[in-house]
């Protein structure tokens, strides 16, 4: 018997050699050190939050989730929330396709793209902070609103500044990712169509879309899942005790005001669970358009 | 495709111009209105500010502590740089060069960071680290802006790595290089123009990063972003040129990183990484 278990590891090679046919070596424990931090400061908190949404200071296991839909306080946060994420989302993914297959010809993309990269990397809070005087009431838009002979319009501290911040900082994230996938579609498809007679509005419908759709699923996905976070926008230019009280808000004060963890992690449990049921719905919905694969340009 | 160059078509190509001059040129007003305003004396029921002045700037730089907060700032993206780039590019070789059991689970756990925005993990994330006492001090910061950038050093390099030929480094291996000198002599010189891009691009997005330096930060360990929220929250408490004169500032650290940056990448890199992987 004890010749049997000396033989054994003879019949088979070696672990170390066994691991490293299945490619797990030295090398591959390189990404441990990353794969851990990530485990222990995202998966780990997310998980932490979620038990801590169970545990309420006071109550049953669920109070904090009965509470947040029993005061209107509380879960009007979310409509208020919807009410900006759907349309801006839609206008800045919607609007960026006509600008986007414009600008793809251009030689000198390069300055528009550059340009339009500023917005993004400035940030929501500078954005915020610049419509305040230049939408305000002393601004130059409401001055040039007076010349043209339309008054004075109130745009800030209240919703249309919010959507107006959404739509300065989020529609250049949109361009730019609907131009990078527009890029990708191999042109001689549509030369091919246009060869055959279509026109322009026929091979938008029928070749750029279809082939789009992949891309402006994850657009649409990402932009909304941007939007429907958004938050110093809506506390600084909006109405953060009325029409732009977003979820983001009621999540902060609790967590901030209150100090009250548990209710805290229960606003953003509900909040990501918010942008996943609508990553959910656009995913499933893209088969409208898709009619395939996308690899034009590679096969 | 020419032919079909009809009056409806190029009234929907002039249409389509238009909106995006009228895109930009709201854009850079809104640029110059906090510009001017912060070298303006008074500003109020003009076009222009009555008069031009430096004076704001050393008000803000007292007022704000500009000092302290720049250098907090640049503690926290020196360290986040730093330590995402040790941890990023390793894993990033890793992934590129071998194909492990569960190498897709790692991958959708470096994409899952980048996906759900700080906001939402950001609250259970403070709590956990006000918790481990590092939260309300710079350990904090640094901690919480390191969760969106390590991933996406990873993310960006994985590409970059693969494109360089494996054969490379066993010719190394032949020629009787070690590893610490395949390392330095060959590994570092090839992947150097991909690290010095992802690591830019993380400077970029952690100056401007506000959520998570914002829910982490205590008074001491204010990043510029963040110190420019507070300012214009409590707007009326201070001279409205003065926190234009702070927002000032604030555009310059970010816009000479993102000049610098764009140098080494196109703009269109700083949005559509995650897209790539996510296909």
């Amino acid at each position: 018997m004890s010749e049997a278990a000396l033989t054994k590891p003879a019949d088979r090679p070696p672990l170390r050699v066994r691991l490293a046919l299945r490619d797990i070596d030295g090398v591959t424990l390189l990404v441990l050190p990353a794969a851990l931090f990530v485990l222990v400061l995202f998966i780990y908190p997310f998980t932490y939050g979620f038990v801590l949404s169970f545990k309420p200071k006071a109550g049953d296991w669920l109070a904090n989730y009965r509470k947040f839909f029993s005061d209107p306080f509380l879960y009007d946060t979310v409509g208020a929330t919807f009410r900006l994420a759907i349309p801006a989302t839609l206008i800045n993914v919607f609007v960026s396709i006509p600008i986007a297959l414009r600008v793809r010809r251009l030689e000198r993309r390069r300055v528009l793209t550059t340009l339009l990269v500023v917005p993004i990397t400035l940030g929501t809070v500078l954005i915020a902070e610049g419509l305040l005087i230049y939408l305000g009431p002393q601004g130059w838009f409401n001055r040039v609103l007076s010349l043209v002979g339309i008054g004075h319009v109130r745009l800030v501290h209240n919703y249309t500044g919010v959507m107006l911040s959404l739509i300065l900082s989020g529609f250049p994230f949109a361009f730019l990712l609907t131009l990078s996938h527009l890029t990708g579609i191999d042109p001689s498809l549509e030369h091919a169509a246009a060869t055959l007679g279509a026109k322009a509005r026929a091979r938008f419908w029928h070749i750029i879309m279809p082939l789009l759709a992949q891309g402006l699923a994850i657009n649409l996905c990402l932009s909304f899942v941007q939007t429907f976070s958004v938050f110093p926008s809506a506390v600084l230019l909006g109405a953060p005790a009325g029409a732009t009280r977003v979820i983001s808000i009621a999540a902060y004060q609790a967590a901030y005001e209150q100090y009250d963890a548990s209710m805290a992690s229960a606003i953003a449990m509900i909040m990501g669970f918010c942008q996943l049921a609508v990553v959910a719905v656009i995913l499933a919905s893209r088969g409208v358009w898709y009619r395939g694969a996308t690899g034009g340009g590679k096969g | 495709m020419k032919a079909d160059r009809s009056i409806s078509e190029r009234l929907w190509a002039i249409a389509i111009w238009a909106l995006i001059v009228f895109f930009i040129v709201n854009f850079l007003a809104m640029i110059a209105t906090v510009v001017l305003n912060s070298f303006g004396t008074r500003w109020f029921n003009t076009w222009l500010p009555a008069g031009f002045t430096t004076r704001w700037y050393y008000s803000a730089w007292d007022e704000f502590q500009l000092h302290d907060v720049l250098v907090v700032t640049f503690e926290v993206v020196g360290a986040v740089v730093l330590v995402s780039g040790i941890l990023g590019v390793p894993a990033a070789y890793a992934l590129a060069r071998r194909n492990f059991p569960g190498i897709r689970a790692i991958v959708l756990l470096f994409l899952l960071p980048m996906l759900i925005p700080p906001i939402t993990f950001g609250i259970p994330l403070a709590t956990v680290l006000y918790q481990a006492r590092f939260g309300g001090n710079i350990s904090g910061v640094i901690l919480a802006n390191l969760v969106p950038t390590v991933p996406f050093v990873v993310l960006v390099m994985v590409p970059f790595i693969e494109q360089i030929d494996p054969r490379i480094e066993a010719a190394a291996r032949v020629f009787g290089a070690g590893t610490w000198r395949l390392f330095v002599h060959v590994l570092l010189p090839l992947l150097a123009p991909g690290i010095l891009a992802a690591l830019l691009l993380v400077l970029v997005r952690t100056i401007a990063m506000f959520e998570l330096s914002f829910f982490t930060a205590g008074p001491g360990s204010q990043t510029l972003v963040v110190a420019l929220y507070y300012a214009v929250y409590a707007a009326g408490v201070r001279a409205g040129q003065s926190i234009d004169a702070m927002a000032v500032i604030y555009m310059l650290t970010t816009l000479v990183w993102l000049l610098i940056a764009l140098r080494f990448v196109d703009p269109t890199q700083i949005v559509t990484r995650v897209k790539k992987e996510a296909t």
